[in-house]
């Protein structure tokens, strides 16, 4: 049995539009963008990779959430669109904002000799596992605001190297977060929802902005209200 | 922009050499044909091998013993010696490996006589290339991802770098360097929907040196993973059966050493396929909190595309084109037959595997060739004048010309009648009638070629053209490997001849291959040791 769903459809040329298509509801979201690309209509143009959830590429968004589309099944009347924040490129396909890593300083930034246990590793296991697939920062509501917004993914990222057990250097890790960063997350939890590997930004930033209020920092939306000028 | 070292492909080789390079203080310029941690490296999931115990010998002797007599005791020395210190320094730039209390947790695969896989869940190469990218963007690696390498250009056989297609505007640029590095993969997925392979793993790395004038060798040496999902071919590993794992068939009988390497456990596969029992792979008695805890990924996997949660049901397999083991031609000392040219990584054949490659072993090949590798580019210091050369002034008017061709023929059809006709006739058993019908069907459709024009007309980010551009490399690099496969008369590792069954002393060597003016040579080449 076939159903139909609606691509929001963009080219540079002739700007955005819908498309209707009828596709196999058995079959992965991305099994029949294939389908349509190779049988029905060779313009239509979505990214992919793996086909397993792991490489990243596919996010797109299926009735407004944030989905991997290898790893998601289509139903009557879907409506798929490309991810939101970031630069259109055509169709569903969208330039990952990955520069924001190199702002948030998202890397060991002085690796150091440690041990590394099991318990160690588990602080990290989660966050370790982020594909960079976009989703968290289409689904994240401050870039309308703040373009230049750090975004959840380079966040949760910057966490993940300061409490690692190997990094000899923790409070450059914070000065990169600060500007356009942990403090205008507005802890909606929308990333936390829609990422498909299980991460926590949110919670991730809630950890960084502690971290940060140990290394002094205040958050500057609570208008100095944070300590009354006195030194704890 | 300006670079000393132009490096083709962001895997594991890529990010490694790109890295090193870069701390060797070259300028690297990283160009991938999609984003750079969307490359095939992130679906590895097993691990990869290093001796952390000191035993080389046992990892040299393993190897060789899978390589069947064309891994080259040299190159495997050197690169099983590496590996300790190379995960050392991922551990150290904050590669989460998964422990045992304090140490680096390592599980055993196929063949290995003891566990020897380095892994970090079974997210193991997600998780690499991840923390490649993190170090390679921290000391400033630039990176060019949407581009597509088209040709190398070569003149008076040196190569000065490559003419890469800008997928987002649809133009060709020349992108010189002081040394090329091909870091592009295998092409394991000219095989298809059958494949475990990402989409586009078609070796056009491959297809680029050989057009360049290169010599590759051993392409005959194909591995068949035993363990991908049956309908969809999404891979199982490896370490399902490392850590206890059953094959049984319809009637519930073991039929084969789950751990034997992987031409072995294949073949039994197919052999009880071929006799018409279904297969499976069984993991239940391992229960659930080992599965959650070491093999997510293999469940969630299950589930989604089998429907099957292997936790409390058996998952049906069946064996699965998953590595290409042959590759450019490298010789023991790094370089290949062109000068100014590298390659590393699965594209390369610096004779580590031979003519089986173990489980765990092309992560490290890719880290220790890259690491390697760094070392002889960053030597190479002779810039190229900055000139508009011929193959750029070639490759730009080709591509003019492929928007006129005609699409009188569905290519998408077409490839995917060759991807079966491949599986089929020059997959895990093979025989002399087969392959030349292969390569007669290979042979056609390279003529038909130009009536498979476009159908998409944009030349905005235009991946009709992207297809039309791997479907030509396809053909070319099954060519090369057909022909191989049928020249190869007998039976070794991964090669198996139905009608040369046995392995013989007088093929003890490499198929090396190679185009003169288009036209494909080959030239047997006994082994040096
Ligand atoms: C499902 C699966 C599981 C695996 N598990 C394991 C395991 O557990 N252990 C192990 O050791 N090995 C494993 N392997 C094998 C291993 O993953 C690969 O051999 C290895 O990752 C190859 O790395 P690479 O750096 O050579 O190339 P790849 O990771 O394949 O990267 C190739 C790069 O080249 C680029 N490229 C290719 N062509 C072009 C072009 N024309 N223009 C521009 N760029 C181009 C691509 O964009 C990409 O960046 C597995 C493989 C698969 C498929
Ligand atoms: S919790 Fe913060 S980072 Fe996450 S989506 Fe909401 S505002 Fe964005
Ligand atoms: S945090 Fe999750 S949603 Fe965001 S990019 Fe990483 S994997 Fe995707
Ligand atoms: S195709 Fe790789 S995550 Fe979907």
């Amino acid at each position: 049995m076939q159903v139909k769903i609606q691509i929001a459809r963009y080219h540079p040329a002739q700007g955005r539009f819908l498309q209707v298509y009828e596709v196999d509801p058995d079959k992965t979201l991305l099994e029949n963008l294939i389908a349509i690309k190779e049988g029905v209509d060779p313009t239509l143009t979505f990214p992919l990779g793996c086909r397993s959830g792991v490489c990243g590429s596919c996010g797109v968004r299926v009735n407004g959430r944030e989905r991997l589309a290898c790893t998601t099944k289509v139903a009557d009347g879907d409506l798929i669109e490309p991810l939101t924040s970031l630069e259109p490129i055509r169709d569903l396909v969208v330039r990952p904002a990955v520069e924001s890593l190199d702002r948030a300083k998202a890397w060991m930034l002085k690796p150091q000799e440690a041990a590394v246990d099991e318990e160690a590793i588990r602080q990290i296991e989660v966050q370790t596992g982020c594909i960079l697939c976009q989703s968290c920062y289409s689904s994240c509501p401050v870039f309308q605001e703040d373009p230049d917004f750090l975004g959840p993914f380079a966040l949760s990222r910057a966490y993940r190297y300061l409490v690692d057990r190997r990094e000899g250097e923790k409070r450059e890790h914070i000065e990169a977060v600060v500007d356009h960063g942990i403090w205008s997350c507005t802890l909606c939890g929308n990333c936390t929802q829609v990422c498909p590997m299980g991460i926590d930004p949110k919670g991730d930033i809630l950890l960084l902005q502690s971290w940060a209020t140990r290394f002094g920092y205040s958050n500057p939306n609570l208008g100095g209200f944070g300590s009354f000028g006195l030194e704890f | 922009m300006d670079s000393d070292l132009l490096i083709v492909g962001s895997g594991v080789a890529g990010l490694t050499a790109a890295i090193r390079a870069r701390e060797l203080g070259c300028k690297v310029l990283v160009v991938s044909k999609e984003y750079p941690t969307q490359a095939q490296t992130t679906m590895a999931q097993g691990g990869i091998n290093a001796a952390l115990d000191g035993d080389i010998e046992g990892h040299v002797a393993d190897t060789l013993k899978a390589g069947g007599g064309l891994a080259d005791p040299v190159m495997v020395e050197r690169i099983c010696s590496k590996g300790p210190e190379l995960i050392a320094w991922l551990d150290r730039i904050g590669m989460p490996f998964s422990r045992i209390q304090d140490r680096i947790a390592q599980r055993s695969l196929g063949g290995a006589s003891s566990p020897r896989a380095c892994y970090a869940q079974d997210y193991t190469g997600l998780k690499l290339l991840q923390t490649l990218y993190d170090r390679a963007r921290s000391v400033g690696v630039h990176f060019l991802p949407n581009h597509y390498l088209l040709n190398l250009i070569v003149e008076e056989g040196r190569v000065l770098g490559g003419t890469l297609l800008d997928l987002e505007r649809g133009a060709v640029r020349q992108q010189l360097a002081k040394a090329t590095i091909l870091a592009t993969g295998g092409f394991a997925r000219i095989y298809g929907n059958a494949s475990t392979n990402r989409y586009g793993v078609v070796g056009e790395g491959l297809g680029a040196a050989l057009r360049a004038g290169a010599r590759v060798s051993d392409l005959e040496f194909v591995q068949f993973h035993p363990t991908a999902l049956a309908g969809s071919a999404i891979l199982i590993s490896e370490a399902a059966r490392g850590a206890g794992g059953w094959l049984v068939n319809g009637e519930g009988e073991r039929f084969v050493d789950e751990l034997a390497t992987r031409d072995q456990v294949a073949r039994a596969i197919y052999q009880q396929l071929e006799e018409g029992q279904r297969v499976y792979l069984d993991i239940r008695h391992l229960g659930e909190d080992f599965i959650d805890t070491h093999l997510p990924q293999e469940r969630r996997l299950a589930l989604l595309h089998a429907g099957i949660d292997p936790v409390h049901e058996l998952l049906p397999i069946r064996p699965a084109p998953h590595y290409t083991m042959g590759g450019i031609d490298v010789a023991r000392d790094w370089t290949t037959s062109l000068e100014g040219l590298f390659a590393i990584g699965e594209c390369a054949n610096p004779k580590f595997h031979g003519a089986n490659r173990l489980g765990g072993n092309s992560l490290l090949e890719g880290l220790v060739t890259g690491w390697e590798v760094a070392y002889e580019a960053a030597q190479c210091q002779e810039a190229s004048p900055a000139i508009e050369y011929k193959q750029t002034v070639k490759d730009r008017a080709f591509l003019q010309k492929l928007f006129d061709i005609p699409a009188t023929i569905d290519r998408f059809q077409r490839r995917s009648f060759l991807e079966r006709v491949l599986y089929h006739n020059a997959g895990l058993v093979r025989e002399e009638q087969a392959l030349k019908g292969v390569l007669a069907t290979i042979r056609q459709h390279q003529q038909e070629l130009s009536l498979m024009g476009l159908r998409d007309r944009s030349w905005h980010y235009n991946t009709d053209l992207l297809h039309f551009l791997e479907y030509g490399n396809m053909l070319e690099v099954a060519e090369a490997a057909v022909v191989a496969m049928e020249q190869r008369k007998e039976s070794r590792g991964a090669h198996y001849r139905q009608d040369y069954p046995e392995t013989r002393k007088e093929f003890q060597g490499h198929l090396l291959l190679w185009k003169e003016e288009g036209v494909l040579h080959t030239q047997f080449r006994q082994r040096e040791w």
